[in-house]
Formats: structure tokens, sequence, C-alpha cells
């Protein structure tokens, strides 16, 4: 087949569109002068700057605590609403309140669980960010779970009863399995999401414990620093590693279809 | 799980099924059925689709419970034992391989979760992966297998817990034509073999007849005529039966001395014991009808078409809406426009009251 050469244009222009503000970014973060806009000669300067930078590493360390503590319970409680929904609800509207929490504005969960935290009189600090990062990180995993359900076989499930499984064997050896995929892409997406979340964390967290992105909002607050394009470098690039390993972690399990 | 008899009775019953009626919304799956399987017996569940021989099936598997009715294994109450506890194992039609689990484990699954020393589950599980030839195969995945091979894991899988009754939902259907001739003769062999009571479920009667010792044939719901296979085909005993079971001729009158009594085709030989004036159909198979010059009914051939082995001649008789199909043996000696007489001896009809 012929490739048509003009088609491609638009399609490079597109990468270009998307990626140029990003790599501006990141040559910038190598920049040896103060200024965040013009460069003056390559330098890790900036590097060296961030990783002195207390308030920094606390943030990315509370970021870290908090997306691992949500990834976790979203992922074990998302999946058990999927299969729930799925499996033992015939409800439409249980599904669409299941799955809720996933596209509600994030400032309207902010209000609401911060409301939410004062009538229950509960402290803030890290376990508040992580219990508001649940609720829709468990969405997020809910949706893709029950889509990998809906497509999965139930006579699986069910021949693993006819050879005489119980249903809790059933669940975990025939089930989860089956679902793995579907519960690995949902938990990256949870891990991903709370790693950059703003709006929730800023209304949730203790003043004195912010995560990554409240601080990084609090040193823009005085202005783009070339510090902030280092910082902003370094998640990309761990943005990156996430993705490429969630692709090949996926294609593995696929592999068992 | 219990042991397979070494020598199972004939003629004892296995599977008592007793007024057996389930409906789904409006839609009446099962209406009062009512079937013995007997032990040892290779049983076929044959209907059109939607006539309920699936849904019996899933009763008996345990995925289904019936509204009303009862069934018994061995004399047991079957319904109370949810499905993980019955000595019943049913081959799905999609065969529901583990896609995440090799031959071996797949078919050792069944094994282990009776808790079975290990020792025990690995010989049992190499002895049946050598009855159904896939011993080499043992380390594959489903997905690396072919159709045939994969429905051979589904049958070790099933066989190897050594249940009292093996269903098998439409066992092969997925197949293409040449394996499953294969396959259809493995299954006989194999039941014969393993000494297990199958119960299988189509919707194709050539399958139903080479396979089957007995044939239940359902439709809507209901149990039309139970019976041996040369039974059903020479001496249906519902309309529903002679126009189902292979090709048939069907006249419809009312029952007179010495036959059929058809308004304007006077009347067909048919011996039978109905009462005169009782309204009734007539079969007569294509194979037992006579070309000759003359005959009880008068027609025109309007197609001749050669099979081989034997030629179907398709005879156009005024008054009789459809054809009247005749087969005989090699090619024909008659051609389309020829005018022929057809006949037939009474004892090759059946009566059958409508």
């Amino acid at each position: 087949m012929r490739r048509p050469g003009l088609l491609y244009v638009p399609f490079w222009a597109t990468y270009v569109f998307l990626y140029t503000p990003i790599v501006v970014l990141v040559v910038m973060s190598f920049n040896a002068g103060d200024s965040p806009y013009t460069f003056e000669g390559a330098s890790l300067k900036w590097y060296g700057e961030l990783a002195g930078d207390a308030t920094v590493r606390q943030g990315l360390v509370n970021t870290l605590i908090v997306a691992a503590g949500s990834t976790v319970l979203s992922t074990v409680l998302g999946t058990l609403l999927a299969v729930g929904m799925a499996r033992y609800s015939r409800s439409r509207l249980l599904d669409a309140f299941g799955l809720l929490p996933a596209v509600l504005p994030d400032l309207v969960l902010a209000i609401a669980l911060l409301v939410f935290y004062a009538a229950v009189q509960m402290t803030l600090g890290l376990h508040s960010v992580i219990m508001a990062h649940v609720v829709f990180g468990m969405a997020f995993v809910a949706a893709v779970v029950r889509t990998r359900l809906s497509h999965a076989d139930t006579s699986l499930e069910e021949a693993s009863r006819d050879l005489g499984a119980t249903p809790l064997a059933t669940f975990t050896r025939i089930t989860l399995p089956t679902l793995a995929p579907g519960i690995v892409a949902g938990a990256l997406l949870a891990f991903t999401l709370s790693i950059d979340e703003f709006v929730i964390a800023f209304f949730t967290a203790a003043p004195t414990e912010p995560t990554l992105p409240i601080v990084i909002y609090s040193m823009v607050r005085f202005g783009v620093t070339p510090e902030i394009n280092a910082l902003a470098t370094i998640l990309l690039a761990v943005s990156f590693t996430v993705v490429i390993v969630a692709q090949r972690m996926t294609r593995l399990t696929e592999s068992f279809r | 799980m219990t042991a397979v008899p070494e020598a199972p009775a004939a003629t004892q019953t296995l599977v008592g099924i007793q007024g057996v009626s389930r409906r789904f919304g409006d839609v009446t799956a099962l209406d009062d059925v009512t079937l013995d399987i007997r032990q040892g017996e290779f049983f076929a569940l044959l209907g059109p689709s939607g006539c309920g021989k699936t849904t019996l099936l899933r009763i008996l598997a345990g995925f289904e419970t019936p509204d009303s009715g009862t069934v018994t294994l061995d004399g047991a109450d079957l319904l109370a034992r949810p499905a993980h506890r019955r000595p019943v194992n049913l081959m799905f039609q999609s065969y529901a391989l583990f896609p995440h689990m090799t031959v071996a484990r797949n078919v050792a699954y069944g094994l282990e979760r009776e808790g079975l020393p290990r020792a025990e589950v690995r010989s049992r599980v190499a002895e049946v992966l050598g009855t159904v030839g896939l011993t080499t195969q043992a380390g594959r995945r489903p997905d690396q297998l072919s159709g045939g091979q994969r429905q051979r894991v589904a049958l070790a899988r099933a066989i190897v817990k050594r249940p009292r009754l093996l269903l098998l939902d439409e066992p092969l259907s997925a197949l293409d034509k040449k394996v499953r001739a294969e396959m259809q003769l493995e299954l006989k062999r194999l039941q014969h073999e393993v000494g297990i009571t199958f119960v299988v479920v189509t919707h194709d009667q050539e399958e139903a007849m080479s396979l089957a010792d007995r044939i239940a044939v359902l439709d809507s719901g209901r149990v039309q005529q139970v019976d041996a296979p040369v039974r059903l085909y020479e001496r249906p005993s519902t309309p529903f039966v002679a126009g189902f079971i292979g090709a048939n001729n069907l006249f419809e009158g009312t029952a007179a001395g010495g036959g059929l009594s058809v308004p304007g085709l006077g009347t067909l030989p048919a011996a039978g014991g109905l009462a005169a004036g009782t309204p009734a159909l007539l079969g007569v198979r294509p194979e037992s009808v006579r070309l000759g010059d003359t005959g009880d009914l008068r027609g025109v051939v309007a197609d001749v078409s050669f099979y081989g082995g034997l030629s179907h001649i398709a005879v156009r008789v005024a008054g009789h809406d459809r054809p009247v199909l005749v087969a005989e043996q090699g090619p024909s000696r008659v051609h389309a426009g020829a005018r022929v007489g057809l006949g037939w001896s009474a004892a090759d009809a059946v009566l059958i009251a409508r």
C-alpha cells in the first residue's frame, strides 16, 4: 500500500504542538542563568538547588505516601465495587453512583470532603488526603475493571463452580486473575491521578503536611524559577517511566488471555 | 465425589426429573418436564433453539433453579445441593477453559478443589490426558491449542472428576466438519470407556442420532417424545417430531379404515390403531415411497437431485401443497416433467393424532 505522504504533515504537526512546550521546559531546566525564560548556557545547577530544598523533598515524600496509600485502597475497593456492580446488582442507578466520583468536578468533591471532615471533627493530615483521593481513585479503578468484567466470559466462573470450587476459591483463582490487566491499569491510573492532584489535596491537607503540587503552587506564587523547571522535568521522567512500565505490564498480563 | 461403580445396571434410573417447570418472565422455558435418565446411557436432549434444553441442562448443573418440580440423582434430592457440591460436571459450549492456566493445571483444577493429595492429582491428570491424547500438550495454554484440542481439554477436565453425570452443551458445534466426525467417534468411545452417564444437549439431529442411546425431543419447553434414535425416526409419536426428525412427507386428514382419508387425495395407506374419524397426520419417509407407473397418488416430477449414492426426486401432486419427496438408490430413472405414480406399503407409514 502506498503511504499518503501529505497526510503525514498534520500527524507530525500534532506531535510538535503536543511536545514543543515540554521540550522547552526540559531545555530550560538545564539553564545556567537565573531567568526561566532566556537560555544562558547548560548547567545542572537547578537540580542541585532542588536536591538541597527541604520543602520540596518533604512535599515529594508526602505525595508518594498519599499516592501509594490511596492507590492500594482504591484498587482493592474499586475492584470489589466493580465485581459487586457487575455480578450482584442490576441497578443502572447504583452503577452510575458508583462511577460518579470519577467525573464529579474536583472542586465539588474537595468542598464536600472538607465540610464532611469538619462535620465529623476529623483532624486534617496525610490520612485525610489519602481518603479523599480514594474517593475518586476508587471510581476510576471501578470503571476500568468494570469494562473488563463486561467483556469477561461468565462461563469461566460457572466452570470453576462446576468443578467444585467454593465461591471464594472461584473469586481468587478465576475472577481475579482474569481481571488482572484491568486491575493493574486501574491502579496505575489511580496512582498517576493522585500524584499530581492539586485541588482536592489543597482543601483536605493540613498546612503542615503539603503534597508536592501544593509545594509547587506556593513556589510559583513568587514567580516561576528554573528550579520549578527542574522539578517538572523530574516529574515528567517519572510519568514516562510509569506509562512505559504500565504498557509492558498490561502486555504481559494480556498474554494470559 | 463418589466413584463410578464398575458395572452399571443398564436400566437403573440415575436422574429422575419430575414435573420441572421454569419461566423467565413471560417465556416458559420448561413446562412440566418429566424424564428419566438411566445409569450408564448416552442421553440426548434434542430440540430447536429456545426449546428449553439448555435451561434443563443448567438446572442439572446447578446454575438454574426450577420454579416447580423435583430432580433426584440416585434417588437423593439434587436441587438441594449447590453447583460446586454436585457429582455432576458440565462441558461448556464455549469450553470455558481457564486462559491463565496450562492444560495440565486446567485439568487438575477440579481435583485440587477436592483436596486430593498432589501425587494422586498428578497421576489422574496424566492418565486422563493420555485418554484424550493430549499428553504432549500438557504444558501449553488454551490459546496455543486448536479447536479440537481445546475440546479435548474441556472433556478431560470434566471426566477427570469421575462425575456420576456428565453434561455436554452442544459439544460439537464449534468444530469444523472433519474434526466433528472424529470427535463424534471419540465421544462415543470415551463414554464407553469411562462408563459415565452422558447427557448431551444439541439442536443437531444427526449429532443426537449418531451419539445417543436415547433421545428426548423438546419443543417449547415440553417433552415431545423420548425414544431410541431408530424408533424416533420410524415411529414419531407427535406431529412436531414427525416434522422435526429427518425428511418426511406429511399429509393431513382424518383416520379411516386402513389409512388416512385426505380431502382431494382419497385414502392413503397407513397402519395404526387410531379410531376412524380422528384428525390425524400421516408421515411417510422419502425412502419408503415407491415410484411407479401407477400408485395411490399421481403427480409430475418437479425436480431431481443426484447425491452420488442416492437421488432425491420431488413430485408435485395436485391437491397437496408441498411436493412429495422420494429417495432412490443410485441415479434417478425419471426426469423432470415425467408423470409418475407414487405408493408405499401401509406398514411404512405412521399415523399420528393431531
